[in-house]
C-alpha cells in the first residue's frame, strides 16, 4: 500500500463523497468529475493505461458534459427549498450502510485466498487491439450497434414532439 | 492487507457512497450520477482482479472493463434522455413528485 494508492483514494472517496452530498447540482457534477479523475488515476496506478485513457475520455469528456447539459436542459441547478434528500432518505442510508458493511466483512474474510501476483502486467495498446479484433471481435460489433442504438434512442426519447410537429 | 484487498475496499466504499447518493437523493439526476458511480466502482474492481489476479495477458478484465465503459457510457445518454423527457412532461425532476405512471 503506497502513499499514491492513499492519496488518489481520498481524492476518488472526497468526490464521490461531494457528488452525493452537496447541495447545488452543478456542484454535484463538478465534483463527480473529480471522482472520475481519481478512479481514472487509480487505473493508471494499477498499470491498466488504456482502460485509465479510456476513462479520463469517455467519463470526463462525454459522460460528465452530459451530466451538466442535461442539468442546464432541467433548471435542475436551482436548488430545492425544501431539502435536496428525500423523505425515506433514513432507509436509503441503512440500505448502502448494510451493503458497504456486507461488501467490507466479504473482502476482509477472503484477504487470505485473494489472488496476489506482483510481476507487472503489460498491455499495450496494441495487445488490446488484437484482443477486440480477434477473440472478442463479437463482443466489439454488438457494443457498437449498441452504442448506436443507444445514441438514436436517445435523441427520439429527448426530442420536443411539439416542436417536431409544426 | 494486501494491495488488491485495498482496491476492492475502496470500490465497496465508492459503490456504497453511490448507491446512497442514488437512493437518497430527490432529483433524477443526482440519481443517475449515484448510478455512475457504482458502475465506476465495479470498473475498478475489474481492473484491480485484472492486475493482481493470474493470467493478465489473457486482458479478460481488461476488456470486461472496456466494455463495461460503453455500456455505461449508452446508460448514461439514454438514461438523462428519459429525465429530459420527463421534465419536459413533468415540469420537475424531483422524484418526490413523481408518483404516477399515467402521462
Amino acid at each position: 500500500m503506497s502513499f499514491v494508492f492513499y492519496l488518489l483514494t481520498a481524492l476518488t472517496i472526497a468526490g464521490g463523497l461531494a457528488a452525493v452530498l452537496l447541495k447545488n447540482t452543478i456542484h454535484c457534477a463538478l465534483a463527480l468529475t473529480v471522482a472520475f479523475l481519481g478512479l481514472a488515476l487509480l487505473f493508471l496506478n494499477l498499470d491498466a493505461q488504456f482502460a485509465g485513457f479510456a476513462q479520463i475520455l469517455v467519463y470526463i469528456g462525454a459522460v460528465a458534459i452530459l451530466v451538466v447539459f442535461a442539468i442546464l436542459l432541467t433548471k435542475g441547478s436551482e436548488t430545492p427549498t425544501d431539502g435536496v434528500f428525500s423523505h425515506s432518505w433514513l432507509a436509503g442510508l441503512g440500505v448502502a450502510a448494510a451493503v458497504f458493511a456486507t461488501l467490507g466483512w466479504a473482502v476482509l474474510s477472503s484477504v487470505r485466498v485473494l489472488p496476489h501476483e506482483t510481476s507487472v502486467p503489460t498491455a499495450t495498446v496494441a495487445e488490446i487491439g488484437n484482443a477486440l479484433m480477434g477473440r472478442y471481435v463479437l463482443a466489439l460489433e454488438i457494443v457498437a450497434v449498441l452504442l448506436t442504438l443507444a445514441m438514436i434512442g436517445a435523441v427520439i426519447v429527448a426530442i420536443n414532439e411539439k416542436a417536431g410537429s409544426k | 492487507m494486501t494491495p488488491l484487498a485495498g482496491y476492492l475496499l475502496v470500490a465497496a466504499l465508492l459503490f456504497s457512497i453511490g448507491l446512497a447518493g442514488a437512493l437518497t437523493r430527490r432529483n433524477a439526476i443526482l440519481v443517475l450520477i449515484g448510478i455512475e458511480l457504482m458502475l465506476n466502482a465495479a470498473n475498478l474492481n475489474l481492473i484491480a482482479f485484472w492486475r493482481y489476479g493470474p493470467h493478465p495477458e489473457a486482458l479478460t478484465g481488461m476488456m470486461f472493463a472496456i466494455f463495461s465503459i460503453a455500456v455505461a457510457a449508452a446508460e448514461a445518454a439514454v438514461g438523462l434522455g428519459l429525465v429530459i423527457q420527463i421534465h419536459r412532461h413533468a415540469k420537475t425532476t424531483d422524484l418526490d413528485q413523481m408518483n404516477r405512471m399515467k402521462g
